[in-house]
């Protein structure tokens, strides 16, 4: 019989909430959690905004030295799986470890952390021979972020297959796609998946000043972020995490668990173009629906619900807005699509795992959660954005996608599973 | 549907090029030495296997030199010098049949720091405009596909030093999900006094500065490793592709693969042995069929005891020859794998087992059969290559003779 791979458990860290019952409410009403970054003194730089997540690591149940040795962006990922874990029922003390896995995704690791042993062992960029005399003992676990999925996998005991995936701003996306196949394929019956970031520090803010991707509607930050509208002028930064606990089909249904949705399709393509640049054609991301599509044996008029990359960008929004009439056609007028970057802010590798989870919420509360500050829309993006407000509509499949630098895109089909095989 | 290596291009402190790492290999040529790139003054670790002789400017264009990280532009000649060997145009190639699948570990950190320096020292000003991917971990599989105008599948997987292998198994992954060729591998290179810091902190690495004694991995003396920069790129075909353009040279075949993890919940056995035998009975080989293991080698005693317990576990005492090649070059991270196994696809092809060198005192309580010094002349129809990585990653391929 064929092998399916089904989602049974979620946990998010997200600006406006911990927690997925937060993450929702802030999604349904429609908030945004963009503002004046706090975490550091921004004055310097271009953009001086960010979705930040309000933490308390021992607050969340992260002991001291937790705290201390593990980078934020473990922090919340150790958070967000402790709550996946309780929410899927599943004791994995009595699972087979060896067929239990992790995949990660993320696309900076442990960057803030890097930066700010940097700035002690260089004196502020003082010397190029770094003193190795004042770093951290763990120094070496935030260099390769490989350390992050070993954490989640000793919480949850996993001996199977175990990495990060790290593909820029799509690896939330593509982890998620990633364990799908290991476990469609039967390397393993259940893996705990998703992905986190925590980017918000001066370097990271300064890559995407140099390059002008993101906004400096610095005077206005709770509305900076504007997929698909007129004035919309650049991304948002923002952290989080979301872990997913994906399941094999029948390892579920035998344990009764509650099944929000089956991956059924995943692809991803590359667009051979440029590191940052988006051809405005979206000829690769379309390629990459379709594949989803006939991997998840869908037709367009079976999609309900499109999930957008939306960064608020000129050129990504554009671009993305021709690749869902490339692969759907006329149809893509019909369906509803939205952004939640406008409301979280671009979590990077996080993000694409936070929006996985926020459309398995649309199924399960049939509301499609709103494009927030969306008041004229761009004449070039044309499509049914679901400016402002959450929309009450029965969501069954639900199309994903995600781009990102080095040219990556990725398209994702969830479907409720009473659906499948209809 | 079998998936063969028909190109491999790669670099190591012992040799650019398949060819000269062969030759260099075989004859046992240590490429480790001081560190030339910084000033080691500060360092209690002061050599490492750097790759020599490499120009970038002599390989590519040079609006890519600004751009790119030093471990990228190996990256991007090794897949260059892969696609000639393979005897490809990736024009020849549907576009969307081309998967990029690469491992990494720190990304360009090099160029990494002298941006953090940059903005720290000078101000945001100052930051190139290319430290957004040039740092980050992607780089090398995005850099790669838009060179070639590759647009299928693309991947970066991160397993510490087990990811060499990691790619090379999803990029199978992906032949047999469809696409016609891969270009898969690792290159690794954090020559960087700031990467420094974190390699000597590591716990790993050997305190001697002698690079004749430095890395000695299952010796008496064993006492930590080097580390290196570089790497292997290779093109993955299915078995129907390389057929059908006959003639072409392949390397051998990629039979098995898997990967394990070592948990910390009590009373778990370690997971490399188990990473093996499911990469044998992936390839549907028994232990017997192997004819030499490529070892993880760490160089540390509590792992080299792991290793060496793992490997006369599966295969009995002395019951097949063990080589690590890698004490020639270093430990090469995202790399070392992804070199480990262009030497097992180069011992297939050749018949030949390359040496493992400077041993002098090796442990004879571990019951392996090192092939030390000397290459051992003989067929080699099945290779094993293991691979580990910090925090409990495990990863083995067995790469085959091919047969048409």
């Amino acid at each position: 019989m064929t092998r399916r791979a089904v989602i049974t458990g979620v946990g998010a860290v997200a600006p406006g909430g911990i927690g997925k019952k937060a993450y929702w409410d802030l999604l349904a009403a429609g908030r945004s959690a963009t503002r004046a970054i706090t975490h550091f003194d921004a004055s310097p730089y271009r953009s001086r905004m960010a979705a930040e997540v309000d933490w308390d690591a021992r607050r969340e149940g992260l002991t001291l030295q937790e705290e201390r040795r593990l980078d934020r962006a473990a922090q919340f990922a150790v958070v967000a799986c402790r709550e996946a874990r309780t929410e899927a029922g599943l004791e994995f003390e009595k699972l087979d470890p060896t067929r239990v896995g992790v995949t990660l995704g993320s696309a900076v690791g442990c960057t803030t952390s890097l930066e700010r042993e940097y700035i002690v062992g260089s004196a502020e960029g003082e010397k190029w021979e770094v003193d190795p005399n004042y770093t951290v003992p763990h120094l070496y676990d935030y260099f390769t972020p490989s350390s992050m999925s070993a954490e989640i996998a000793y919480l949850v005991g996993a001996e199977g297959p175990v990495n990060v995936v790290s593909t820029g701003c799509t690896s939330g996306l593509d982890s998620v796609g990633y364990a799908a196949e290991l476990i469609v394929e039967g390397t393993a019956d259940v893996i705990v998946t998703g992905a986190t970031e925590a980017p918000l520090s001066p370097i990271t803010v300064v890559c995407f000043d140099v390059i002008r991707a993101s906004s400096t509607r610095n005077d206005d930050p709770n509305t900076a972020c504007r997929p698909f509208d007129k004035t919309r002028d650049g991304l948002v930064l923002g952290e989080g995490a979301a872990i997913i606990v994906l399941e094999e089909y029948e390892h579920a249904r035998k344990r009764g668990a509650h099944i929000y949705a089956e991956v059924a399709g995943f692809a991803s393509r590359c667009n051979a173009y440029h590191m940052t640049g988006l051809h405005p054609d979206g000829k690769e991301m379309a390629e990459a629906i379709n594949a989803a599509m006939t991997q998840a044996k869908v037709e367009p008029t079976d999609i309900h619900y499109i999930n957008a990359h939306g960064s608020g960008t000129k050129q990504n929004d554009r671009h993305e807005t021709a690749a869902f009439k490339r692969s759907l056609g006329q149809q893509a007028y019909q369906i509803p699509v939205s952004g939640f970057k406008s409301m979280i802010g671009h979590s990077l590798g996080a993000i694409g795992s936070l929006e996985i989870v926020g459309c398995l919420l649309a199924l399960e509360h049939s509301l499609i959660a709103p494009t927030a500050n969306l008041h004229e829309p761009d004449p070039e993006c044309d499509l049914d954005y679901v400016p402002l407000v959450a929309r009450e509509s029965k969501v069954d499949s639900v199309l994903t996608v995600g781009s990102g630098f080095g040219g990556f895109q990725s398209a994702m089909v969830l479907r409720r599973v009473e659906e499948a095989g209809k | 549907m079998r998936t063969v290596v028909t190109g491999i291009g790669l670099c190591a402190a012992n040799g650019l090029g398949p060819t000269a790492f062969w030759k260099n290999t075989l004859r046992g040529y240590n490429g480790i030495g001081p560190i030339t790139r910084f000033d080691t003054s500060k360092y209690w670790s002061k050599i490492g296997g750097e790759v020599p002789g490499f120009e970038p400017a002599e390989h590519l264009q040079g609006r890519l030199l600004p751009q790119t990280d030093h471990m990228t532009r190996l990256a991007l000649v090794a897949t260059d010098w892969a696609l000639w060997g393979a005897g490809l145009r990736s024009t020849d190639v549907p576009e969307y049949d081309m998967a990029v699948i690469t491992a990494a570990t720190a990304g360009g950190y090099e160029f990494g720091q002298r941006e953090l320096q940059k903005l720290w020292a000078e101000g945001p000003d100052f930051v190139s405009a290319y430290q957004s991917f040039a740092w980050f971990y992607a780089v090398n599989t995005g850099q790669i596909s838009i060179r070639h105008g590759m647009r299928g599948p693309g991947a970066v997987l991160v397993t510490e030093q087990a990811g060499g292998l990691d790619a090379v198994g999803h990029a199978r992954r992906q032949l047999r999900k469809g696409v016609r060729m891969a270009l898969t591998g690792g290159i690794d290179s954090s020559m960087c006094p700031w990467a420094w810091v974190a390699h000597q902190v590591s716990g790993g690495l050997s305190h001697s500065n002698n690079p004749e004694k430095a890395y000695l991995p299952f010796d008496h003396d064993a006492n930590g490793y080097v580390t290196g920069e570089g790497g292997a790129i290779f093109v993955l075909e299915t078995a129907e592709s390389a057929a059908a353009r006959y003639p072409v040279r392949v390397y051998g075949e990629i039979a098995g693969y898997a990967a394990t993890f070592d948990s910390r919940t009590p009373g778990r056995p370690p997971g490399l042995r188990r990473a093996a035998e499911m990469a044998l009975a992936d390839a549907d080989l028994t232990p017997s069929d192997i004819d030499v293991v490529f070892a993880d080698a760490a160089g540390q005693p509590d792992l080299d005891k792991a290793e060496a317990e793992a490997i006369s576990g599966l295969f009995g005492p002395f019951g097949v020859p063990v080589t690590a090649p890698k004490t020639m070059t270093g430990r090469l991270f995202a790399g070392g794998a992804s070199l480990d196994l262009a030497a097992a696809l180069l011992s297939v092809w050749d018949g030949v087992i390359p040496p493992t060198i400077n041993l002098h005192n090796p442990n004879k309580e571990y019951e392996l059969d090192l092939v030390l010094d000397q290459p051992r002349h003989q067929r080699v129809r099945a290779a094993l290559v293991l691979a580990r990585g910090r925090g409990g990653y495990n990863s083995a391929i067995v790469v085959c003779e091919y047969n048409r």
